[in-house]
């Protein structure tokens, strides 16, 4: 590496300045107060807090409503990631082999980014809900139950659909990029090797995509944990009874509804802790197998 | 081992045909090089017989097998790749069992197999490495290695070594020849490189703007060329091809009368080879030749120059001719070693 040379000491401070302030501001201080915070009890009027110490983070791990978050988000996470993942994938291979309008369809798939989780959610809630819900009736004519406000587990596939949804686009994106930069004359050959199309995709295409799909795992991941807060709190808001809180629902919920400041500090400090271990995890055990061209 | 025929194949892309109907029969064991500049049509028709491009119109044939309609893999035939198209997350090993794997063969013969081929190709020390641990002589030899372990009906090879260097280039040209004598499997080769036509070739295919201006052997594509294209197209350098007008029993070329019959009226084009032109002595006709530049290569120097008229002529010496630049010669075509095509057709007469 050529190290660079300024002109004055102070310039290379200035140039980073705008980064190093954004983050100090956006993420060093907020996660500094949250750390604080989670060690305080407030009283009930807001009026002192008393140190703690980890008493917050002891009675939140013993919470069975907590664990029971655990679990709603280890579900909710997994599927979210899956689903919008595996149907970007099928939705890419199927936009590589239109020839004609290709970019057209690419297009028509990238625009559900383009929708805010809010509205992703309430678009979901129009169509779903059990008593206005466009797709409600037809649901109910087919002989479904459908009732997503009383059925916990309606309510988590109505939540799974919406937030996958939401996420395809981005993850198609990202696979018809990682598919292009397979070059053809590989599947040529794995062709003449007498390879069918599905074990070309198996054997090629799917291990070549897999710096792509990793990068997309990690980013999933977090998109489940943290971004899909708009649309469970617009489709079910955490309910029917705590069936769809997740951990991030659950932050929100004891602290700016239920204003349990420092329970909902130790969740989120908790939270943060997950995130980094899972990212780690992956980065750690799940890479190994990436083959990067 | 198979013999491959190619009747009347046509391809067009929507509408516009780029390949005109070509007819080829290829014999069992024999190696057949399709050579012609870019954009030919060599390698599309090369990527129909592999089956990775439709064949618009005619008919082609493996093993007496029409395969027009049949997939790639059905076809049992392997390809070799101008980018070697190595599956770069498998080993060299895995690499060259992975169509043994897929024809599933037992675990035993596909070990034989991959030992026999690596082998023949001197890449046991590489079986365990990866592709892009390898230097591209060794990619061109694992590419080589996975067509051979699966002992097709044919090989098929698209200018599999224009990525070499020049040195690498010749003697893997070497290797592939004799591998190819030694396992006696059809062949077709691409390539724009007409040193690599010759050398290799048991008959040559020479393309242009997708057509075939001749099917035949190395020697006679050189000593009876067709048509002008070929003339130009295979020797270096190319031939002179002089204008001309037959005068029945003579011929009438750069102002000079040349004893050879023509046909009387006809405008024409003489072609004669560089190395078939020699100093001409004191009472034979010839061309004043007006030097201009001399390339010497050792064991012999290509001396290029005009004509009285303004004809670029280029002539062959030996090394240590004493021709310089500005030199004026009379130079003298050898009798019979003349081309004679005609001007309109450009076909030989």
């Amino acid at each position: 590496m050529h190290r660079a040379h300024f002109p004055h000491r102070l310039l290379p401070w200035l140039l980073v300045a705008p980064q190093l302030l954004i983050s100090a501001v956006f993420f060093y201080w907020p996660a500094g107060q949250a750390l604080w915070q989670s060690m305080l009890r407030e009283d009930a009027f807001g009026l002192k807090s008393t140190f703690v110490g980890f008493a917050n983070f002891r009675r939140v791990l013993s919470d069975p409503a907590w664990l029971n978050a655990i679990q709603v988000t280890a579900v909710f996470s997994l599927l979210t990631a899956f689903f919008s993942m595996a149907i970007a994938l099928f939705l890419a291979v199927q936009a590589e082999k239109v020839v004609r309008g290709r970019a057209f369809y690419r297009t028509l798939m990238i625009w559900p980014y383009a929708v805010a989780p809010a509205i992703a959610g309430m678009l979901w809630l129009f169509m779903f809900n059990p008593s206005f819900g466009t797709l409600a009736w037809p649901l109910r004519q087919l002989g479904i139950r459908w009732d997503p406000l009383l059925d916990g587990e309606q309510a988590m596939t109505l939540v799974v659909a919406a937030a996958s949804w939401k996420q395809i686009s981005y993850n198609f994106l990202f696979f018809v990029a990682g598919l292009q930069a397979i070059p053809r004359s590989l599947l040529e050959a794995a062709a003449i090797d007498g390879a069918s199309a599905r074990r070309r995709f198996w054997t090629i295409t799917f291990p070549l995509l897999a710096p792509t799909t990793f990068f997309l795992l990690v980013v999933n991941s977090v998109y489940a944990l943290f971004d899909t807060f708009g649309i469970i709190h617009a489709v079910t808001g955490g309910g029917p009874g705590k069936s769809t809180e997740t951990l991030v629902y659950k932050v929100y919920n004891d602290g700016f509804v239920n204003l349990r400041f420092g329970d909902s500090a130790a969740q989120s400090v908790i939270l943060m802790g997950i995130v980094i271990a899972l990212t780690a995890f992956q980065f750690k055990y799940i890479e190994r197998k990436v083959h990067y061209g | 081992m198979a013999e491959i025929s190619l009747r009347d194949v046509r391809k067009s892309y929507s509408g516009l045909e780029v390949i005109h109907g070509v007819d080829l029969e290829i014999a069992d064991g024999e190696f057949v090089v399709i050579v012609g500049p870019s954009g030919c049509g060599k390698s599309t028709l090369l990527r129909m017989v592999a089956g990775l491009e439709e064949i618009t119109a005619g008919e082609i044939a493996i093993g007496g097998r029409v395969v027009n309609r049949l997939e790639p893999r059905e076809r049992d035939i392997a390809m070799v790749f101008q980018n070697y198209a190595l599956y770069p997350h498998m080993t060299v090993r895995e690499n060259m069992a992975y169509g043994l794997r897929i024809a599933k063969l037992s675990k035993a013969e596909i070990e034989e197999r991959v030992a026999r081929s690596a082998k023949m190709l001197e890449l046991g020390q590489l079986l365990d490495r990866k592709p892009r641990q390898l230097s591209g002589g060794q990619r061109q030899r694992v590419a080589m290695g996975r067509a051979l372990v699966r002992n097709p009906a044919a090989f098929l090879l698209d200018e599999p070594l224009s990525n070499l260097d020049a040195k690498l280039r010749v003697q893997m040209r070497l290797q592939i020849k004799e591998l190819q004598r030694t396992v006696r499997t059809t062949s077709i080769y691409v390539t724009h490189d007409q040193v690599e036509a010759m050398t290799l070739a048991d008959r040559l295919v020479v393309m242009n703007a997708g057509v075939a201006e001749q099917i035949a052997t190395p020697a006679e594509i050189y000593d009876r060329p067709a048509t002008t294209f070929v003339a130009g197209f295979i020797g270096s350098p190319a031939m002179n091809m002089l204008p001309a007008r037959g005068l029945g029993d003579a011929l009438e070329v750069a102002g000079q009368r040349l004893a050879v019959p023509a046909p009387a009226g006809r405008d024409l084009i003489l072609g004669i080879r560089p190395e078939h032109l020699h100093p001409a002595g004191p009472e034979e006709p010839g061309f004043e030749l007006h030097v201009q530049a001399v390339e010497w290569l050792g064991a012999d120097a290509f001396a290029h120059g005009s004509l009285a008229d303004g004809t670029d002529l280029v002539l062959r010496t030996p090394g240590k001719a004493p021709v310089r630049e500005r030199d004026r010669l009379k130079v003298a075509p050898d009798a019979a070693a003349l081309h004679l095509f005609d001007a309109g057709t450009g076909r030989r007469l």
